[in-house]
């Protein structure tokens, strides 16, 4: 297997993606990406830093936990997962007050599906048909479900999540992301992957092991 | 590295005091904690819990039965005290809920990083209660096959539910905070779960965390929006416990009977809630750590954090009985201070002063440190809080209904066996589940434990150079 110390003697074939001399099938072992193992927090936000300075688009770091200021390093732009899930809080709000006023303050019938429903606007205790001041617990936990159900699909959604393969589980080093171990990946799709560059520039950054990963 | 000191219980203003004892770096959290899981038995007293636990659900289901077959006329809810144990039962279980969802989601917003111990099982002591506590209504309708005419569903008598009345507040407000607090416990055991996905050394285990894992690889740019998500969660679930027991308690502030009729029962009872859950958290806490080893984690200190707490609502809790008293008084209405001189020598005078000791004396204790600090006397103090909560329940719902306005209506409510024994059944329910969490569930947030660890601080060396100064 590849390791730090010392750099592959460079085939002259095209450089972007060339399949690991040890891999059985050539042809169908598609690289996928080139992995690197850190030890620390420092270590993978340092070197992240440097892989978002010198350019690379399609890569990422994973850690067991969510490394402070590594997002920053790597230069992720803030989500747009707060504004869905405000889009999603109103639509709570406004379905609870529709949905209060239809039943309790209306007689309108509306196609409702397979049936016709109708409203039933009824006194109780001399309260006014429209109470607004007696809809807002129901507005207000229908804000907060709706936006908390859209807080996780949109998470979800965003995330690609499930996704219960990729490409990195076959890597053994990789089991040791969810216990202690930091690592970057670089795609082999990053306009400016070239194979033994992408290797020296990762095994610089103090990585403790650098790996291929086929598709 | 520093040695890191066995008791981190000091109050040095100088030097944070550590989290996490006897564990340098990630990978002995991770054994430590998973062990838990990964243990091919898990300890004896864990058999003997759970025989009880099964044991009574088990008579909780037979009684559920017994109770559909012949009507509510099993329970002791008679004339004039129509409401009785089922909502005495139902408030109590869903307050222990509000301390889970207290230390997940506003100890975050407060950035306490020593609920990182301590708040994936009182995620799951929320979702356990409110189960346990959304059965009652459910059973107690009298007419169970008619029971979704509690929701807005189209029905036969195109009749829709009252939305002015608490009763219904609390359906939306109740199934609210099930489904928030599902999906945050949720949420945050995904990266545990892949943990314990990775270590997996059966394929009947790799493939069951792994499927409730999703797939989580620990990718920073999915961590990014995890932790976006996390906070939006927390952020929700804060305001939605305050009101969710504040709709609780407006199923009793919302009427007219003396003694409930007070505009100070949405933060009295919020109090109450937040005192009897973290009770119940200690007294979960306490065993465990003992059986499982994970004294290094809910350390001293975390306890001892947890009785200030205790401590702290507790006083609230006592401030809002002597604020209901002096209301009363003050306010000249005869049927108020009757109501309340009643609850202190009437009747049922014997539940009111277990009420009293349990909830204001017994907690004072936590102002001496050696209380604070000693495992036998907070052990003791959790359960007696805990009893203390029930009795203001039943205090509140049953002296105010056994005798409101009419005398001729007075009469003294007794409790059947049938209320009894579910009472007993629901913590059998609520035990199971726990015990079955703790068996198969990441009992500890393992990745938030090591993120607030010193050796995940990614400028560590300005760290070492503090400590050795």
């Amino acid at each position: 297997m590849n390791d730090v110390a010392g750099t592959t003697a460079v085939p002259a074939q095209s450089p972007r993606t060339i399949p690991s001399p040890s891999s059985v099938d050539e042809s169908s072992e598609k690289l996928y990406g080139l992995l690197a193992e850190f030890q620390t927090p420092a270590a993978i936000v340092s070197a992240a830093k440097k892989v978002h300075e010198a350019g690379y688009k399609w890569w990422d770091c994973c850690a067991p936990f969510p490394v402070h200021g590594l997002d920053k390093a790597m230069g992720i732009r803030p989500t747009i997962l707060p504004w869905l899930v405000l889009g999603a809080g109103i639509t709570g709000g406004t379905l609870g007050m529709l949905l209060q006023w239809f039943t309790n303050a209306t007689n309108l019938e509306i196609w409702g599906g397979p049936i016709w429903v109708t409203g039933y606007a009824f006194l109780v205790s001399g309260k006014p048909f429209a109470s607004v001041p007696t809809w807002i617990p129901v507005m207000f936990e229908l804000t907060v479900l709706l936006s908390a159900i859209g807080a996780v699909v949109f998470l979800m959604l965003l995330n690609k999540l499930p996704q219960l393969y990729h490409p990195c589980f076959k890597n053994e080093r990789f089991a040791r992301v969810t216990d202690d171990r930091f690592f970057i990946i670089i795609e082999a799709k990053d306009p400016l992957f070239y194979r033994a560059k992408t290797q020296q520039l990762l095994a610089s950054l103090g990585a403790t092991a650098v790996e291929e990963v086929q598709a | 590295m520093t040695t890191l000191p066995l008791d981190n219980t000091f109050d040095d203003p100088t030097r944070r005091a550590p989290l996490v004892l006897n564990h340098d770096d990630f990978g002995s959290v991770t054994n430590t904690i998973c062990g838990v899981n990964e243990a091919p038995k898990p300890p004896r007293a864990w058999y003997i819990a759970f025989g009880i636990s099964v044991t009574f659900l088990m008579i909780l289901g037979v009684l559920i039965g017994y109770l559909f077959w012949t009507g509510v006329g099993v329970w002791g809810n008679q004339n004039p005290a129509m409401w009785g144990f089922p909502i005495v039962n139902f408030v109590f279980w869903v307050g222990i809920g509000h301390a889970g969802t207290l230390i997940s989601a506003i100890l975050y917003l407060f950035r306490q990083k020593w609920r990182t111990a301590i708040n994936r099982f009182a995620e799951a002591m929320t979702i356990f209660a409110v189960i346990c506590a959304g059965m009652f209504p459910g059973i107690h309708v009298g007419r169970v096959w008619v029971s979704y005419w509690l929701f807005p569903i189209p029905n036969q008598m195109e009749l829709w539910p009252q939305f002015r009345s608490p009763l219904l507040w609390d359906v939306f407000a109740v199934g609210t905070y099930f489904t928030v607090s599902l999906l945050f416990w949720y949420v945050g055991m995904i990266p545990d779960l892949a943990t314990l996905r990775d270590r997996a050394k059966t394929k009947l285990k790799a493939i069951s965390y792994g499927i409730f894992a999703l797939g989580w690889r620990g990718s920073m740019r999915h961590w990014h929006r995890y932790e976006r998500a996390y906070l939006l969660l927390a952020a929700l679930a804060t305001p939605l416990v305050l009101s969710v027991h504040s709709v609780v308690s407006f199923d009793f502030a919302v009427a007219q009977v003396p003694g409930w009729h007070t505009t100070i029962f949405p933060p009295y009872f919020v109090a109450g809630a937040i005192f009897s859950g973290f009770a119940m958290v200690m007294t979960l806490a306490i065993p465990a750590r003992q059986w499982w080893g994970l004294k290094d984690f809910i350390t001293l200190r975390h306890l001892e954090t947890m009785n200030k707490i205790i401590l702290v609502t507790g006083s609230m809790v006592g401030y809002a009985y002597i604020m209901e008293f002096f209301t009363a008084w003050y306010s000249g209405a005869m049927y108020e201070s009757f109501a309340f001189v009643n609850r202190m020598f009437g009747q049922y005078a014997w539940a009111y002063w277990i009420m009293v000791s349990c909830n204001v004396f017994v907690p004072q204790l936590f102002w001496f440190k050696k209380a604070r600090q000693s495992i036998a006397i907070m052990f003791v103090v959790c359960l007696l809080v805990n009893v203390g909560m029930w009795f203001e329940r039943f205090v509140i719902i049953v002296t105010s209904l056994s005798q409101d306005y009419l005398p001729a209506n007075w009469d003294y409510f007794h409790p059947t066996w049938v209320d009894l024994t579910m009472l007993a059944g629901s913590f059998g329910l609520f035990m199971t589940l726990f015990l079955l969490f703790i068996r198969y569930l990441p009992v500890i947030a393992i990745a938030e434990v090591k993120a607030i660890m010193p050796a995940a601080n990614p400028h560590a060396h300005d760290h070492d150079k503090e400590a050795s100064a």
